[in-house]
C-alpha cells in the first residue's frame, strides 16, 4: 500500500531501538551518576519517540495512531520527571557532581569524594 | 527440526526455574527467597504460555475475518494450514494456559506479600532476617530459657 | 509442515534472544547480595517476561505481568527491605552445594521430561487441540465477547477466578493483621522529603493521577474487546494510590482514600462476585450460570439487536454476568493492594538492635 512510508517508519523505529542501545552504552561508560542519568533518559525519551513515530508512520492515520501518540505525550511528561527526581535524590544523598577534570563541587573534607567505581 | 527449535524454549525455561529454585534454597535471607519464589512463579508462567502457543497464530481475540486487519492475518499462512487448524479462518493461540498464568501472576504477588510481611515480623522479633541467625537466636533461647 | 517452520524462524529468534536475556537477568539476581539491586533486576526481569508473552500471543498476560510484576511486586518488596535490612549475608560455597546440586537433578528430571512434550508451536498437540479449540469455536456463540480468554476467565471458568478474588482478599487480610490497618495515626510526615524539591514530580503526578484512574476505567470495560479486565484495572488503580502516596506524602493519600473505606472495598468486591453467582442459582441456574442471570420475562423484553443477539438472548445475562463480575474483581483487587501497600508504607520501622518488637 503505502510502501515508502513502511520502510520509512521501519527505519525510524530501528533508528529508536539504537537510539536506546547507545543510550545504555553510555550508562556503563560514564563515569559519574549525573551523566548517566542524563545518557539513560535522553537516550530513553528519544529512543521511544523514534520508534513510536516510526510504528505511527506504518500505521497510517488510524485508531492506533492515536493510541501511539497518547502513548508518546506520557512518556514525554514521565520519563523527564523520573530523570528530575533521579537527580534530585542522588543530589540530596550526598553525590557531588564532576566538574572539569577532577575536580570536586563542594568541600574535599565533606560527602563524596567523587563517583564510586563499579 | 532440530531440537533447538522444537524444544529449546522448554528447556530454558525450566533452566530459569531452577535458577529461581537455587536462589529459594541457598540463601539465607528472607527477602532474598521471596525474589527467588518470585522468580520460580514467574518461570513457570513462561513454561505454560510456550504450551500455549500456535505457530502462526495470533491473539487468542476474535478477528472479523471479513475486514482488512483479519485478511492480513489470514494471508500469512497457508490456506490448508488455516483451514485444518483454524477458527473461523484465522489460527488463534490456546486461551486456556494463559487465564491460567493470569490468575497464578496475582496470586503470586498476594503470597509474595504475606512472605514480607511474615519476613518483616521475624525483623521486628528477632531483630534479623537471615535464616541462620534466627534458628541460632530460637536454639538459644531454648536453651537459656526453658518455658 | 513447511509453513510451521516459516513462521516459527522469525518469531523464534526474537523468543530465544529475550530467553537469553532473562536467564542473564536470573544469574544476575542469584549472584547480588544488595537487595536493593536485586528487587530492581527483579522488576527487569517481569518486563522482558511480559514482553516476551507478548511475542508469545498473550496480551492479556503480558499486560497484568508488567502491572503487577514490574509495579506493585517492586513497590510491596520495596517496602519490605525499609522496614528490614537491605543486605544479604555472604554464603559459604559449601552451603551453596547442596542447592546447587538438588536444583541440578530436578532440572535434569524436568529436562528429560520435557523432551517429550510435543514441538513448540504445534497446533495438533493435545493441549491446543481439544478442551481449548472447542471453547474457541463456541465462545463466540454462547458468550459472545470477542475477547476469548476474558470469556474464558469470566464465565466457563468462573468459579477460579471466584477463588482468585478469595486468595487476593486473603492475602490482603493476612498482611493487614501482621503488619498493622495503616491507621491515620500511622500516617507521619517523612522528614525533610516534602518541600520544594519535588514541585516537578508533584506536577506531574497530578496530571498523571486523573489520566491512569481513566486508563484504568478503560481498561476494565474494554475488557470483552480486547486485552484487559478487572485484574489489570484493580492493580493499576492501586498503582495510582501508590504514586500519589509516594509523591505526597503517605498522610494525604490515607486522607483522600481512607483504610476503612479500603478495606470495605475488598470485602464488597468479593460479595459482589459471590453475589452474582448466588442471583444465578434463585434463578434456577447454577452458580455462576450467567445464562440464568435474569429471569425469563426479563430476556423476553430485551430489544432484539441492542446489545443482545436476537438469536442468542443469553449474551444479555453473560454480558451482565461478565461486566458485574469483573467489577467485583476490580474492587477487590484494587483494594487488596491498596490495604498491602498501607500495611508496608504505615509500619514504622523497628531500630536494629532491639528484640521482640512486640
Amino acid at each position: 500500500m503505502a510502501e515508502p512510508l513502511n520502510l520509512i517508519g521501519g527505519g525510524l523505529a530501528i533508528a529508536g531501538a539504537l537510539l536506546s542501545l547507545l543510550g545504555a552504552i553510555g550508562v556503563l561508560r560514564f563515569p559519574d551518576v549525573y551523566t548517566r542519568i542524563h545518557a539513560a533518559s535522553i537516550t530513553d525519551t528519544g529512543g521511544a519517540s523514534l520508534m513510536l513515530l516510526g510504528l505511527g508512520l506504518i500505521s497510517g492515520l488510524s485508531f492506533v495512531t492515536l493510541k501511539l501518540a497518547v502513548i508518546w505525550a506520557f512518556i514525554m511528561l514521565s520519563s523527564p520527571a523520573a530523570a528530575h527526581t533521579l537527580a534530585n535524590a542522588a543530589f540530596t544523598s550526598g553525590h557531588a557532581p564532576w566538574i572539569g577534570s577532577f575536580r570536586i563541587m563542594r568541600d574535599a573534607s565533606a560527602g563524596k569524594q567523587g563517583p564510586r567505581r563499579p | 527440526m532440530t531440537l533447538a527449535v522444537t524444544h529449546l524454549n522448554y528447556i530454558v525455561v525450566v533452566a530459569l526455574m531452577m535458577i529461581g529454585l537455587f536462589i529459594v534454597f541457598s540463601s539465607g535471607n528472607f527477602i532474598k527467597r521471596m525474589i527467588g519464589l518470585a522468580v520460580f512463579q514467574v518461570s513457570t508462567g513462561l513454561f505454560y504460555i510456550s504450551l500455549a502457543k500456535v505457530a502462526g497464530g495470533t491473539a487468542p481475540i476474535v478477528v472479523d475475518v471479513t475486514n482488512s486487519d483479519g485478511q492480513a492475518l489470514a494471508a500469512r499462512l497457508d490456506p490448508a494450514y488455516v483451514a485444518l487448524h483454524g477458527v473461523d479462518g484465522v489460527v488463534y493461540s490456546n486461551p486456556l494456559p494463559h487465564v491460567l498464568i493470569l490468575t497464578a501472576i496475582v496470586v503470586g504477588v498476594a503470597t509474595l506479600a504475606v512472605g514480607l510481611s511474615i519476613a518483616v515480623r521475624v525483623r521486628e522479633a528477632y531483630g534479623t532476617v537471615e535464616a541462620d541467625e534466627v534458628a541460632q537466636l530460637d536454639r538459644s533461647e531454648k536453651a537459656g530459657q526453658p518455658a | 509442515m513447511t509453513d510451521l517452520t516459516r513462521d516459527i524462524d522469525a518469531s523464534l529468534v526474537i523468543d530465544l534472544s529475550l530467553l537469553a536475556m532473562l536467564l542473564v537477568l536470573a544469574v544476575a539476581i542469584a549472584r547480588t547480595r544488595q537487595l536493593l539491586a536485586a528487587i530492581l533486576l527483579m522488576g527487569v526481569y517481569s518486563l522482558v517476561c511480559a514482553v516476551w508473552f507478548m511475542v508469545m500471543d498473550a496480551p492479556d498476560v503480558a499486560f497484568t505481568e508488567a502491572v503487577v510484576g514490574a509495579g506493585v511486586s517492586t513497590i510491596i518488596l520495596l517496602g519490605a527491605i525499609l522496614l528490614t535490612h537491605g543486605h544479604a549475608e555472604k554464603s559459604s560455597a559449601i552451603r551453596l552445594l547442596a542447592p546447587a546440586l538438588a536444583a541440578i537433578a530436578v532440572g535434569g528430571m524436568l529436562v528429560y521430561a520435557v523432551l517429550d512434550l510435543p514441538a513448540f508451536g504445534n497446533p495438533t498437540s493435545p493441549a491446543n487441540a481439544h478442551v481449548s479449540r472447542t471453547y474457541l469455536e463456541v465462545a463466540s456463540n454462547e458468550i459472545g465477547t470477542p475477547n476469548i480468554v476474558t470469556a474464558v476467565l469470566a464465565s466457563y471458568r468462573g468459579f477460579d477466578t471466584l477463588g482468585e478474588a478469595t486468595v487476593i482478599f486473603a492475602a490482603a487480610v493476612g498482611v493487614s493483621l501482621m503488619l498493622g490497618f495503616g491507621d491515620l495515626s500511622a500516617g507521619r510526615r517523612t522528614p525533610d522529603s516534602m518541600g520544594d524539591h519535588h514541585v516537578v514530580l508533584g506536577v506531574t503526578a497530578k496530571l498523571f493521577v486523573p489520566v491512569i484512574i481513566l486508563f484504568a476505567l478503560y481498561v476494565q470495560f474494554h475488557g470483552d474487546l480486547g486485552p484487559g479486565g478487572g485484574f489489570q484495572a484493580g492493580v493499576l488503580l492501586a498503582v495510582v494510590v501508590i504514586l500519589h502516596a509516594l509523591v505526597f506524602g503517605l498522610r494525604e493519600t490515607m486522607l483522600a482514600v481512607r483504610p476503612g473505606f479500603v478495606r470495605g472495598g475488598a470485602a464488597l468486591g468479593v460479595l459482589l462476585y459471590a453475589g452474582v453467582g448466588l442471583v444465578c442459582i434463585v434463578n434456577d441456574g447454577a452458580f455462576l450460570d450467567y445464562d440464568y442471570l435474569f429471569p425469563p420475562e426479563i430476556e423476553a423484553q430485551i430489544p432484539p439487536g441492542l446489545l443482545g443477539d436476537p438469536d442468542h438472548p443469553h449474551h444479555w445475562g453473560q454480558h451482565f454476568g461478565i461486566f458485574f463480575i469483573e467489577l467485583g474483581v476490580l474492587f477487590t483487587v484494587a483494594a487488596a493492594m491498596i490495604s498491602i501497600f498501607y500495611g508496608f508504607a504505615g509500619r514504622a520501622p523497628v531500630p536494629p538492635g532491639t528484640e521482640a518488637g512486640q
